[in-house]
Parts: C-alpha cells; sequence; structure tokens
C-alpha cells in the first residue's frame, strides 16, 4: 500500500498547492497549509511501514507544530481582522517595506 | 610506469658512485657559497637603505637629492646610448658604510667557492677516468612529483659542468676581486655584490642541475640577475630600459626552452639528462629536430644570436665588470652548454645541427662586421663577443662539442681580461674627467689615445688578449678557434650533417660557406681589435690637456685579476692542443669530456675518429694564422690614430660605414616591425578599443549599469507586499529545484 | 508490509484515499469558509483512516483528536467569531487565467514529485514487523519508545514550542488597552 498512499499523499500536497496559489481568504490558506501538513504526514506514515517507527514520531512532532502554528496563525488573523476588517490577503500588503 | 629516473636513483643507492665520499659530496655547497653571501650583502644593502645617513647617500632611491648618485654612476659605467650631460660639479666621493663587509663577503664566499671547486675537480682526477663513466647525481628533495612526472632537486656532476664550474668560479673570483675597485666609490656597493654573488649561485645551479627543470631555474635566475645588474643604476632610464630589452628577449627565446621541455616529457617522459640520454634515440627524427630548434630557440635568446641578439650590446649599461662576468664569460655561454649538454639530441638531428652552425655562422660575420666601427670600447666588445658566440655555436652545432666548449673556455679568459681591461680603461678615464668635471664621454675611442704611455700595464695585458681574440698563435683564442674551424672544415667533408639537407641545400655546401664565414669573421675580429687596440692605447691621447695629468694605472686590486686572466689567455690554449701541433700533451680536454659527448661526436662522424691528413690540417691552420695576420696588418695600415679626433670634433659617418654604426638599423627595424606594431595594436585596439571601448563604455556603462537597473525593477515590482505573490514565486522556486533533481 | 493482502482491505483503503482526495478537491473549491473547513475536517477522518490501516493507530487517533477535534475546532471559532461564515464580496479567488496557471502548476509539481519518486525503496525492518510489534506490545508502545527515549530532547522542545504559542496567541489576540492606544497616538 506504500505506494498509493503516496500517490493520495502527493495529490492531496498539490490541491493544498494551488489551493494556497488560488485562494485568497487567509483562513482557507491557511487551511490548505494545513492540507499540505497533512499529506506529508502521509507519507510519513506510509514510510513508517518500511523505514520504521521513527517516520510516526516525526507526524508526531509535526502536529505538535501545527497545533501551536494554528494557535499563533489565528490569532494573528484575529489581529489582523481587527485592524483592517477584513481578511483578505488582496487587501493586506503589509510586507511592503 | 616507472620513469626512468626511478631506474637511476636504484642505480644511484645500489651501486656507490666512485666520487661518493670525496671531496664532491660537497658540490650542493658550491651554489650555496654564493647564495649566503647574496643574503648577507642583500641584508646589508637593506638594512643601510633604512638607515639612510650620511654614510650612504645613494642606498635611498627617494633621496631627496638624487644627483650625487645618479651622475657618479653615469661617470662610472657610462650609459650605453652615448654623450650624456655631466654638469656635476659637488661630488664628495662617500664610501659606503658597509663597505668593508661587503669586500670580506662578496669575494670571500667566490674564493671559497673556486677552492671548493678545485678540491672537486681533484677528487675527479684523482678518482680516474675510466670510472666516471655516468655522472656523479646528488637528489636533495623531490621537487615536483606531480603524476607521472617526478622532478627532482638534483644536482650532476660531471666533466662538461666541471669545466663550466672551474671556469664560472674561477673567473667569477677574479671579476669579484676587480669589482672591489671598481665599484669601491659606489653607493649601492653591498647590493652590487649581491646581485653578483646571486648571480654565481643561479649560475652554478644552471650548470650543475641534473634535469632540465633544474637547468632551468638556473636558466631564469641568471637572466634576473643579469636585469638586475643592467639597471644597477636604475635612476638612468637607458640602463632601466636596457635591462627590460634584455629581460624580455631573454623571455621569447626562454618560450622555446619551455616548449622543449615539454615536447620531450610528452615524447619520453622523463626530463632528467641521464633518462633523455637513455632514450633519445627512440624519439623520431622529425620530434628530435623540433625539440632540437626550441631549445635553440632558448640559446639565441640567453646567447644574443640572430635574431634575438640586439639585448647584448645593450646589456653594457651595466657595470663593466658585470659585463665582464654574465655578459660575456658565462652567462651568455649557457646556450653553448645547453647545446654541449644536449649532445644525445643534437647528435641525432643533423638539420637542427645545421641551423645551429647556420645561425652561428651568421651572427659571427654579422656581428664582427657591426664591431668594426663602433667607437664605444665597450660596444666593441659586445659585438665581438656576440661574434665569438657565433664561433661557439658552429663549434657545438657542427658536432664539434669539445672544440666549442674549448672556444668558451679561452673565451671567457681574454673577453674577461678585454672587458676588465676597458673597465680599467674607462676607470681612468673616468677619474680624470671627474677630476676635472668635464662632461666628455668616457668610454668613447675617440676620446682616448696614447694611453699605453699612463696605464702600461693594461696595454700589456689587452695587446694579449687581443691577440688571443684575433688568432694569433700560440695564444688561446688561436687553438680554440682552429678548432672550431678546422672541425666545420672536417665535418663538411664526411659527416652526417654533410649528407643531410637543409631547406634543400646540401649539408657540405652550407658547412663550407659556413667555414669561409668563419674565416672572413676571424678577419674581421683582427681588425676591429687591432683598431680598438690602436685608438685607445696608441697615437696621441685626445683625452684633454687637463685631464691628462689624471690618467693613470688602477689600483692593485683590479690590474692583479687582469694579470691572472693575462696569462690564462696566452696559456689557455695548451688546455687542448691539437695533435698536429704537439707543444705539450694534446687533447687534454677532449680527453677529459669524452664520457660527456663522446658518443655523439661518433654519432655524427659516423663512428670514425676525426681524422684529417696532416697536409690538409696545416693548410687549416696556416689559412687561419694568415687570416688573423691580415687582419691585424690591414687594421694597422689602415687607420691612423692621428686622424683622428675627439668625439666632439668628430665628423659623421658615411655610406657603409653609417649603416655599419648604426649596427645595420637591426633596433629601428626591429622597432618598426615589432614593437611599435605591438604598441599600436595594444594602444588602439587593447586599450582603446577593448578596455576603453568595450569594457568601460559597453560593459561598464550600458551592461553594468543598465542590467542590474533592469533587474532591480523588475525585483521592486515582485515586492508587493501581498503574500500571494510570494506564494506564487515560492512555488515556481520549488518547481525550478524539484526540476533541477528531475532532471538529474 | 504483507505480502498478499485481503481484498477487503485494499478496496477500503483505495475508498478513503479517493474520499479524502475528493474532499480535498471540494474544500479547496468552497467559496463558503464553513463549508470548506467542514470538507477538510472529512479528509482528515479519512486519512486518519489511512493512518490505522498503515499500523499506525496511535497516529490516526491523534489525527483524530488533535486535527479534527481541536485545530478545525480553532478555525471554525474564528470563523465565527470574525462572522466570515458568508462567502465574503470582494473576489476570494483569483479569476480564471490564474486558476489555469495554478493548475498548470499543480499539475507540473505532481509530475515531477512522481519522477522522483520513482526511485527504488529498500526496507530497513522486515514486512509486518510494526503489525507484529503492535501485537506484542500495543499500539502506543511502538511510539512511546522512542518518543521517550531518543526523541526525549526533541519533545521537550516541543514543550516551549507549545508554550511559546500559547503566550503568543494570548499577546496577538487581546484587545489593546485604551493607554497603549494614547501611547502609540503620541
Amino acid at each position: 500500500m506504500l505506494a498509493e498512499a503516496l500517490f493520495f499523499s502527493a495529490v492531496l500536497f498539490t490541491i493544498g498547492v494551488v489551493g494556497v496559489l488560488t485562494r485568497r481568504n487567509a483562513i482557507i490558506v491557511f487551511m490548505c497549509v494545513e492540507l499540505m501538513l497533512n499529506a506529508v504526514n502521509l507519507s510519513f506514515v506510509a514510510f513508517s511501514q518500511v523505514y520504521g517507527v521513527a517516520g510516526q514520531v516525526f507526524v508526531f512532532f509535526v502536529m505538535t507544530v501545527a497545533a501551536a502554528e494554528a494557535a499563533v496563525g489565528l490569532a494573528i488573523i484575529i489581529a489582523l481582522f481587527r485592524h483592517r476588517q477584513t481578511v483578505n490577503l488582496q487587501n493586506i500588503n503589509l510586507l511592503k517595506g | 610506469m616507472l620513469p626512468a629516473s626511478f631506474a637511476l636513483l636504484q642505480e644511484a643507492a645500489g651501486v656507490a658512485h666512485p666520487l661518493a665520499g670525496t671531496a664532491a659530496r660537497w658540490m650542493w655547497a658550491l651554489p650555496l657559497l654564493p647564495l649566503l653571501g647574496f643574503v648577507i650583502n642583500g641584508a646589508l644593502s637593506i638594512v643601510s637603505a633604512y638607515h639612510a645617513g650620511p654614510a650612504d647617500p645613494g642606498a635611498h632611491p627617494h633621496d631627496a637629492h638624487p644627483s650625487v648618485e645618479e651622475r657618479h654612476e653615469a661617470h662610472t659605467g657610462h650609459d650605453v646610448t652615448g654623450g650624456g650631460a655631466h654638469g656635476d660639479d659637488h661630488h664628495v666621493v662617500v664610501r659606503h658604510r658597509f663597505a668593508g663587509l661587503a669586500t670580506i663577503i662578496g669575494p670571500g664566499v667566490m674564493v671559497l667557492a673556486f677552492g671548493l671547486a678545485v678540491a672537486i675537480f681533484a677528487a675527479m682526477r684523482g678518482a680516474g677516468d675510466a670510472a666516471l663513466h655516468t655522472p656523479f647525481v646528488q637528489r636533495y628533495f623531490e621537487w615536483m612529483p606531480v603524476g607521472d612526472l617526478r622532478i627532482d632537486a638534483a644536482f650532476q656532476l660531471d666533466q662538461l659542468s666541471m669545466v663550466m664550474i672551474l671556469v664560472i668560479t674561477g673567473v667569477g673570483m677574479l671579476i669579484h676581486l676587480f669589482s672591489v675597485g671598481y665599484m669601491q666609490d659606489d653607493p649601492s656597493y653591498p647590493r652590487y655584490f649581491a646581485y653578483l654573488n646571486l648571480f654565481v649561485a643561479f649560475m652554478l645551479v644552471l650548470v650543475m642541475g641534473a634535469s632540465y627543470p633544474v637547468m632551468f631555474v638556473g636558466w631564469e635566475g641568471v637572466g634576473l640577475c643579469s636585469y638586475l645588474l643592467i639597471g644597477f643604476w636604475y635612476l638612468d632610464k637607458a640602463n632601466a630600459d636596457a635591462g627590460k630589452k634584455a629581460f624580455i628577449m631573454n623571455r621569447i627565446g626562454d618560450f622555446g626552452f619551455l616548449v622543449a621541455m615539454f615536447m620531450l616529457y610528452a615524447n619520453i617522459g622523463t626530463l632528467e639528462f641521464e633518462g633523455v640520454r637513455a632514450q633519445a634515440t627512440a624519439l623520431g627524427p622529425s620530434v628530435v629536430t623540433w625539440i632540437c630548434l626550441f631549445f635553440f630557440l632558448g640559446c639565441t635568446g640567453k646567447s644574443a644570436q640572430i635574431p634575438l641578439y640586439t639585448w647584448l650590446p645593450d646589456a653594457m649599461a651595466g657595470p663593466t665588470p658585470v659585463s665582464a662576468l654574465i655578459h660575456a664569460a658565462t652567462m651568455v655561454t649557457a646556450g653553448v652548454y645547453l647545446i654541449a649538454r644536449s649532445n644525445f639530441l643534437f647528435s641525432l638531428s643533423p638539420v637542427a645541427s645545421l641551423t645551429v652552425v647556420v645561425i652561428g655562422a651568421l651572427t659571427a660575420i654579422f656581428a664582427a662586421s657591426i664591431g668594426l666601427k663602433q667607437w664605444d670600447i665597450k660596444k666593441v666588445l659586445a659585438y665581438s663577443t656576440v661574434s665569438q658566440l657565433g664561433y661557439m655555436f658552429i663549434g657545438v652545432g657542427s658536432g664539434a662539442y669539445v672544440s666549442g666548449v674549448f672556444h668558451l673556455v679561452t673565451h671567457a679568459f681574454f673577453k674577461a681580461l678585454l672587458f676588465l681591461g676597458s673597465g680599467s680603461v674607462i676607470f681612468a678615464m673616468h677619474r680624470a674627467y671627474h677630476a676635472t668635471h668635464s662632461a666628455e664621454d668616457a668610454q668613447d675611442m675617440r676620446n682616448m689615445g696614447g694611453l699605453r704611455r699612463y696605464m702600461p700595464w693594461t696595454f700589456w695585458l689587452m695587446l694579449a688578449a687581443t691577440l688571443a681574440i684575433a688568432g694569433f698563435p700560440p695564444f688561446a683564442g688561436f687553438f680554440s678557434k682552429d678548432a672550431i674551424l678546422g672541425t666545420v672544415f672536417l665535418r663538411a667533408r664526411e659527416s652526417t650533417l654533410a649528407d643531410a639537407h637543409w631547406l634543400g641545400i646540401p649539408g657540405n655546401i652550407i658547412l663550407y660557406a659556413c667555414y669561409v664565414l668563419g674565416l672572413a669573421a676571424a678577419f674581421m675580429t683582427a681588425v676591429y681589435m687591432t683598431r680598438m687596440l690602436i685608438y685607445t692605447f696608441l697615437g696621441p691621447n685626445r683625452s684633454g690637456e687637463r685631464e691628462r695629468d689624471f690618467l693613470g694605472e688602477a689600483p692593485w686590486i683590479m690590474t692583479g685579476p687582469l694579470l691572472v686572466l693575462g696569462v690564462l689567455s696566452v696559456a689557455g690554449g695548451w688546455l687542448n692542443l691539437p695533435e698536429s701541433i704537439p707543444i705539450g700533451r694534446v687533447g687534454l680536454l677532449e680527453h677529459w669530456l669524452d664520457p660527456v659527448v663522446g658518443e655523439s661526436t661518433l654519432r655524427i662522424t659516423h663512428g670514425a675518429a676525426v681524422e684529417a691528413s696532416s697536409t690538409i690540417e696545416y693548410s687549416l691552420i696556416g689559412a687561419a694564422v694568415l687570416i688573423a695576420l691580415a687582419g691585424i696588418v690591414v687594421a694597422w695600415v689602415m687607420l691612423r690614430p692621428e686622424r683622428l679626433v675627439p668625439k666632439r670634433e668628430a665628423r659623421q659617418e658615411e655610406g657603409f660605414e653609417r649603416v655599419l654604426a648604426n649596427k645595420y638599423y637591426v633596433d629601428e627595424i626591429y622597432d618598426d616591425a615589432v614593437v611599435q606594431p605591438t604598441v599600436g595594436v595594444s594602444r588602439n585596439l587593447l586599450w582603446e578599443g577593448i578596455d576603453q571601448g568595450l569594457i568601460d563604455n559597453v560593459m561598464v556603462k550600458y551592461i553594468g549599469t543598465g542590467v542590474p537597473r533592469l533587474f532591480g525593477w523588475l525585483g521592486s515590482q515582485l515586492q508587493s507586499g501581498q503574500v500571494g505573490t510570494y506564494a506564487w514565486v515560492l512555488v515556481v522556486g520549488v518547481l525550478f529545484v524539484l526540476g533541477a533533481f528531475t532532471i538529474r | 508490509m504483507q505480502p498478499t493482502l485481503p481484498l477487503f482491505y485494499t478496496f477500503n483503503f483505495y475508498v478513503f484515499g479517493i474520499v479524502a482526495i475528493i474532499a480535498a478537491v471540494l474544500f479547496v473549491t468552497r467559496r463558503s469558509p464553513v463549508a470548506a473547513a467542514m470538507w477538510l475536517v472529512t479528509t482528515m477522518f479519512a486519512l486518519a483512516a489511512l493512518y490505522i490501516m498503515m499500523d499506525a493507530q496511535f497516529i490516526g487517533a491523534i489525527q483524530v483528536l488533535v486535527y479534527a477535534g481541536a485545530i478545525m475546532v480553532v478555525f471554525l471559532f474564528v470563523i465565527m467569531l470574525l462572522n466570515l461564515g458568508q462567502p465574503s464580496d470582494v473576489a476570494d479567488a483569483r479569476g480564471r487565467g490564474w486558476k489555469l496557471v495554478a493548475a498548470a502548476i499543480g499539475v507540473a509539481m505532481l509530475a515531477q514529485i512522481f519522477a522522483l519518486t520513482r526511485a527504488h525503496v529498500q526496507p530497513s525492518i522486515p514486512p509486518g514487523y510494526l503489525a507484529r510489534q503492535i501485537e506484542y506490545t500495543g499500539v502506543i508502545a511502538p511510539v512511546a519508545g522512542p518518543l521517550f527515549n531518543e526523541y526525549l530532547l526533541a519533545f521537550e522542545v516541543t514543550s516551549v514550542l507549545l508554550l511559546a504559542a500559547v503566550v503568543g496567541a494570548v499577546v496577538l489576540g487581546r484587545r489593546r488597552t485604551a493607554v497603549e492606544d494614547a501611547a502609540d497616538a503620541r
């Protein structure tokens, strides 16, 4: 089932990428990133079948980081929304120096 | 694949050489002693430059009053371009503060080196001729182990290098001693000895190297020292230019040396003399010819042959003892040594050997004819040197390696004597002009005349040297020059050279022609040397009324070495007496050098020993003597020193005389044909066209500023601050990175 | 991996995989954030099932608990808090041209990934090893062992990360005080 799992993982990851590229709603972009993380997790778990349990341990860490990221990221989005009354990335160009 | 040198190393380690354990084991000290002198004298020179005080007014190049040094030096060794304004009138002679130390160290190391050389020579004699068929090689360390190429820092001692070592250390020692007097008032006295010591060190490396690369180190080193010493009085631009000229023309020749080495390595994989000698016969005939021709290109540079000879006359800008040591006795003979050393290659290629003969003969007659009309006493000797080097190349080219080396040795004696004698003359002239603050040219023969009355020792010694170079029996030059000419004549009758064709001309015709050219050059040699002697020492004195009181013999430290060289010039012929004139032991040098060159000589003569009927031999000798006598007589009859006027009143030369006085305009031709086009291309195309036009304007101005601006604009457009844009860029970047892996 | 698998197992594997992909496609294409979030939750459930089928029961459970249960709930909370439940008036998605380019990029990326994963896999553990381990020690011990031995330091550092995230979230999310506003205004 390794090959199939990797295929699903790749497809999911690509969907996440396309989502990031096409959507402008910050929350949805964020969720697309979560989807990409999940796709990678699937690869890790699939490989843990042939390379040992370390892959699963790694998934554990990825999830932790994802949780932390979600907390901080959503807090940022809230702060942003308070400031600009929108979560549309088109209206946010704070990165411009 | 083991290089052949490795096998040699095994052999050297396994079988003890007869010289191992004798004085020869100290041979590494030979170049090291002068090198030590260089280090100490150089340190003295630098130290005094740092503490430039009243004790050494000239040691500091940026002295606020350089005129003292410049003017003084311009007098001592006059620049070659002729009259310069010497308006010096407040010159105080101050010896260098370290002059005493430099006097002990400079010549001292040479005395030690000469003593060691004699000891090694004695050891070689003691070992017996039979035991010395292989050279004594000392390996010190691996110098360049690169792949299959293995070059050791190794010295080699055999009969040929021994001869050269004796000449270099012996004549070098005498010239060092002479320099003590000649350079005594020079502000850069230790620097002079530092350079001179360094030169001897490199020259010894050149003749002692056991492989072509080691020899090349010495070859380049002596070139460096030559450059440094020609430009010794560098404050005068003409001297510095002469140094540059010598350096650059030598580089052209060195290119040939390098190419020859590359070809040797590419074809037989070793560069050691013994390795090459063992495998030389495996080379194809055309390869050997090309290698030899490229080596000979190196020789034409170092030994001032056509077409690269023009630097040597200009090299007379250096101090006169330097001219004697470097540009007459030792360095310029390096090319002859190279061919004698590479006899195993040249004897395989009749075409290359014929080239050497032809170039040598042409140079001999060409330079001799220029020497006929020179007025600068050192210029006469310089062209004489070029001409005599031509003789040596006739000798080594025609396979008479012994005769070539023999002439090298005798020439070292009498030409060093001539130069040092002229140095004494210039020293006296300069001193006289200096005392009266005259601005006259101290080197122009028209300003001399009648010096015999003021410096009799110098006159008699110069006379001996003149007779020697003119080939008058029984002086040294007679035997060596006769040996060369006689051999060419015999080779034309029977040898591989005579059978070969050179540019379609049969070799024997070429050799006969070269013999005739050689005789003609000998005639001219006798003429111009007699002319020099007459104008300098005989007739009325033209120096000037007031100067006359100051003319006189040089100090004994200068005349002493002259005396020794005089004895050698007279008796040098006994080193290698021909069998036809058995006034002592015959063929000493021939016998001595037989292990080195005997095989190659036999190869050229079809395996037969050189033999000629006594009729031919005596007629050859007779012809040579007659030619020499004729030259002396013609000069004596034609020249009237009474008619000669000092330089300032002299008329211009006309017609062919003028062509000769202007050295056939070769310098001008080179200038127009090579220098000016090079300068023009450099200035117009490379500098103004490519550097300023293409690089500065197009590249720097448009591309250099435009492209960064374009990218800057593009980059700033991307900096929208939109996260989405950055995500796009990032993903595209990921695509490229993945693409790189995918394609791989 | 066992050489032969029951058809039932394979069938279910494909079902969950395809469900995950379809749900992901729907997630990306929904205009309403709430609908998108719900489809993402579906994807995560399907992934949890895949994990469990691949002998990663513990990870599957955590997937449900952390991702579907916690993270996605936070997302929904934020959507609700900010009142983003309706599709926004400003264009949420990019235009057709951009979408086509993005699709092309996606295809290219997929092609590259497939090309790169052709390498032959050399297993470092025997087939079915994980399953046998689970039989002996239960589903948690195989993960917990390395986690608290080899990766202990990383595990502890994770706690610091979480603490930082908590502090950061609180600071970012709280309302600014009047004093601060006044200070900024000056």
